[in-house]
This record gives C-alpha cells, structure tokens and sequence, in this order.
C-alpha cells in the first residue's frame, strides 16, 4: 500500500489567518478517510488546500509516488445556479475530462468512450440525454459523482455527498462509493456532518476542530475520547 | 403585399440597408452566444451596468471632439468598456464590497456625467439627438460607413471565435466554477475573458439597438431559449436561431414601417419570449398528462 499523501505538522488559513493548525496524517492507497468536524472546524479551507486552490500557511502537503494534485476527483457541494441549468447528463459527466483537454477545444472518442464507461458503472447510462435539472436529487449526485471519475480515477475528494438526499437515496450513494473503494482501489477522502455513517464506512477517521483532534483508524477512533464524546453527540442528534 | 415586397427590394438596393443588414445580424448572433453563459452565471447586471459605461464613454468621445478630432469613436469607448468589465468582474467577486451596489454606482454615474459631458462641450447642433441615438441607436445602425461595417465584421469574428475554441471551458467554469477550477481550469481567467468579450459586444450593439436596449439583445433570446431546451448546446443554438431571426424581422419591419431599429428587433425579442413561454407551459402540462 503506497502512500498517496500526506501531512507534516501543517498549518492552514487564508488571508493571513490560521484557521487549522497541527495536522499530521498520511493516506494512502485503497483508504477510505473520512473527515469529521463542526461547522467552521477548518473542514473547507482543508478540502480548498487539497485541491490546490489555497496553500497551506505553514508545512506543505506532499503527494508521494505517482500520485499528484491532479489526480484528485472532486464531488463538490450543488450550487444555486446548477438548479435550474439547461444541461444534458452527458454534456456534465464529459466535462470531467476537461483536464486533459488543455488548449484543444474538443474531446477524443477515447474521452467519451471513458465518459460512457463510467455512465454504465454508475447506472446513469439511461439518463444520458436527460436534462439534469429534471432528475431527483440522488441522480443529480450520481451524475457529478462519474464528473469526478472522468476527471480522476485514484482518489476522489467528497464534501458531504448526501446533502439533502433522503434516506434511501443516501444509502445508495454510500454503497457505491464503498464499492468504488474496495473494488476499484479507489481512494476515497469524505468530508461529512453524518458520523454513523463515517464509522460505518471509513477506515480512517480524521477529527478536526481549527486543530488536529484525532487521526487513526476507525477502531483506534471508536475507543479515543474524542470519538466517544463524539458519537454520543451524533446519536443524540439523530435519534 | 406585393408593394411592401417592393418597397424591401427598393431599400435593399441601397449599400446603407445592405451594410445595416450585415451588422445586424451578426451583432444579434454574438450576443446571444455569450447571453446564455451571463444569464446562467447570474452575470447579467454587468451587461446592464457596461452598457451605461458605454454610453459615458461615447458622451467623453464626443466632448473630446470638440479640442481634438477624433475618426472613429470606437478608439475610446472599447478601451474604457473592457477597463471597466475588468473592474465590474473583480467587484462583484470581492465579497467585502457589495458588488450590486457599486454597479448601480457605476452605471448611473456614467450615465449622469454623460449627458453632462456632452452639454458641456459638445458642439453638435442638435444634443438631444445625439443623446437619443447613442440611448436607443434610433439611426446609428443607417449611417455605417464600410469602414465601420469592416469593424464590426472583424470584432464579430473574433467574438465567434473565440466562443468556438473555448467552448467547453466556458460550459465548464459556467457550470460549476469550484469543480473547474479544481481540476485546473483557470476559472477567473475565463470569467475575465467572459467580461472582455462581453464589453465589445456592449460597444458593437451600441450601434444597433443603443446602451439602453443592449441587455435585452443579450437576455431575451437565451431566456426563450431556456423555457424548451434542455441541454446547454442546444440552448445555444436555438438562442442564436431566435437571435438571428428577430433582428432580421426587426430590421426588415423597422424600414418599412420607419419605425426606430433597436427597439423594434427588441420588441421581436419579446414576442418570441412570450411565445415560448406559452410553449413551455403547453409542453409541461402535455408531458404530465
């Protein structure tokens, strides 16, 4: 198991202020890591300086082997404007592939033949002519789940896959991408609110709140304090 | 019938019809290309408030005219509009001033010191007519010289062009900006290229329809456009189709009845929006039937 990334005493922030400070975790290949922490915890600016788009104010965040920034697919949060978007399911997903494209204005048929590949996989084939803004929120997420694999087949970066998904449709996206880890080898770094399922799911757990409160595996999480006290807030929060 | 088909043959003989013609019908096409990006991104307001900039910097052109003789107005006003589309994008993106209201500063200010510009200095004998012209286009789009019209055909193509080549990227940053730039779409650099291509758009259509009337070259055809189509392509098309066709009618329309150009292609607009609306509402009730 190669090390994809990883984190040494790493501090970040945006506009000269820290807003997270002692991180030190690696990941590495097949993991599933799932980040948990509060509202302002430091969850985005962490995601955003995975992503490169903020570096980190102090340490840096090292991509080790064959892995680099631009290996990461990314499933972001539903936008206000993508409600009411005239897009076809397949226009969405091949926009995936625009990271290769550089400079041509075109893409290959070896990209769409990726892009139809990745539909079938998803059970999202049938919808590929449909207009996104007609499908239920489930399929919405389905659809800019196979964006992220156009994009990035080694690791995906989730940020809260299942807002605002019901229960059903909720568990139907944990089950796939849990499939995508263990039967793809894909590495999956989740940031969510829903820690049941974290622990259902995960094997790594990391615990942030503007600094490191916990890094380990999933067991190591369910016996730490932090985890504990944690759980106990989230069972009283979903019963 | 047969005289107003006479009448059109007659004015189409004319190079002024031919050249207002031309014109016409690409500026309406360019528009409507990048017209679905704005209204989608929410960008719409910074057609609106450039479209009143062009206007300051048409009155600023004209009061310069007075001291020094300046050939063609354009040489001005281009460089002021994609100055101040810059400007426009980087505040609305700056979350700690209010980007609305510094549009609506902006736009009325340029408007304000405009009409003052020009009483001022202006030597034209006639100031309310050149303020209504530059406000409504009323005969501007008539009195193209070929020189102009070759400018025009220039700035068309390169707006087409360039809408071509980046096509996907510009669904893709219009989209989802976090996604594109996350997969390393330099998202802000195509918002800037949006607002350039944008303000010569503002500066072209100021001849056809006018600074007031430009948004509405801009917005209604994409709007139409969005109430049948479903996919982004499809929407651009038939949003150019619309585009393209209701400044041809309005034009057409405009010279045989000597009604005012721009707000005659503007009142087309209109009629297909409602048309389409119509349309949709049909179609939507058919579907859950």
């Amino acid at each position: 198991m190669g090390i994809q990334l990883q984190c040494k005493d790493t501090a970040l922030g945006y506009d000269g202020r820290v807003v997270l400070q002692g991180l030190n975790f690696v990941v590495s290949e097949g993991d599933y890591l799932c980040i948990l922490g509060e509202n302002g915890s430091g969850k985005s600016t962490l995601m955003k300086t995975l992503l490169g788009l903020h570096t980190p104010s102090r340490g840096e965040i090292q991509f080790c082997g064959d892995t680099s920034q631009k290996e990461i697919g990314y499933l972001p949060q539903q936008t206000i404007v993508q409600r009411d978007f005239p897009a076809s399911v397949q226009e969405i997903v091949l926009s995936g592939c625009l990271s290769r494209c550089g400079f041509r204005p075109f893409y290959t048929k070896q990209e769409k033949q990726l892009a139809g590949e990745i539909m079938q996989k998803l059970g999202i084939m049938d919808l590929n002519k449909r207009c996104y803004r007609e499908l239920s929120g489930g399929q919405q997420q389905r659809v800019l789940l196979a964006r992220a694999l156009c994009s990035a087949r080694k690791m995906l970066l989730l940020d809260e896959p299942v807002t605002g998904l019901d229960a059903r449709a909720s568990h139907e996206m944990y089950e796939l991408i849990a499939d995508l880890n263990q039967n793809d080898s894909v590495t999956i770094i989740m940031i969510s609110h829903d820690i049941q399922a974290s622990v259902n799911y995960a094997s790594h757990i990391l615990h942030i709140g503007g600094r490191q409160l916990f890094y380990g595996t999933k067991r190591e999480y369910l016996q730490s304090k932090v985890g504990q006290a944690f759980l106990e807030m989230g069972g009283v929060m979903h019963d | 019938m047969t005289d107003l088909w006479n009448t059109l043959v007659y004015y189409f003989q004319f190079p002024f019809v031919q050249y207002a013609m031309i014109v016409g019908l690409l500026i309406a096409l360019c528009s409507s290309l990048l017209g679905v990006t704005l209204v989608l991104k929410r960008f719409s307001f910074i057609g609106d408030g450039l479209s009143h900039v062009a206007f300051g910097a048409m009155a600023v052109s004209a009061s310069l005219n007075a001291v020094i003789t300046i050939e063609n107005d354009m040489i001005v006003v281009l460089p002021v509009t994609v100055l101040a589309a810059i400007l426009l994008l980087q505040t609305s993106q700056n979350a700690k001033i209010k980007g609305d209201a510094m549009i609506a500063m902006i736009s009325v200010g340029s408007l304000a010191l405009g009409y003052l510009l020009m009483n001022l200095f202006s030597n034209s004998p006639n100031i309310s007519g050149d303020v209504c012209s530059t406000l409504f286009g009323a005969t501007s789009i008539l009195t193209l010289t070929l020189p102009e019209v070759w400018l025009c055909v220039i700035m068309a193509v390169i707006v087409i062009a360039v809408f071509l080549l980046f096509y996907h990227k510009i669904f893709a940053v219009t989209f989802d900006e976090n996604f594109a730039s996350a997969t390393g779409v330099n998202a802000n650099a195509y918002n800037l290229l949006i607002a350039v291509i944008t303000a010569f758009i503002i500066v072209l259509a100021m001849n056809l329809v006018g600074s007031l009337l430009i948004s509405a070259l801009i917005i209604f055809p994409s709007l139409s456009a969005m109430r049948i189509f479903k996919s982004f392509r499809s929407v651009i098309l038939c949003s150019a189709v619309i585009s393209v066709i209701c400044a041809g009618m309005g034009i057409i329309l405009a010279i045989l009845f000597s009604t005012p150009v721009g707000s005659t292609i503007v009142a087309a607009d209109i009629a297909v929006f409602i048309l389409f609306s119509i349309l949709s509402g049909v179609l939507s009730r058919h579907e859950k039937a």
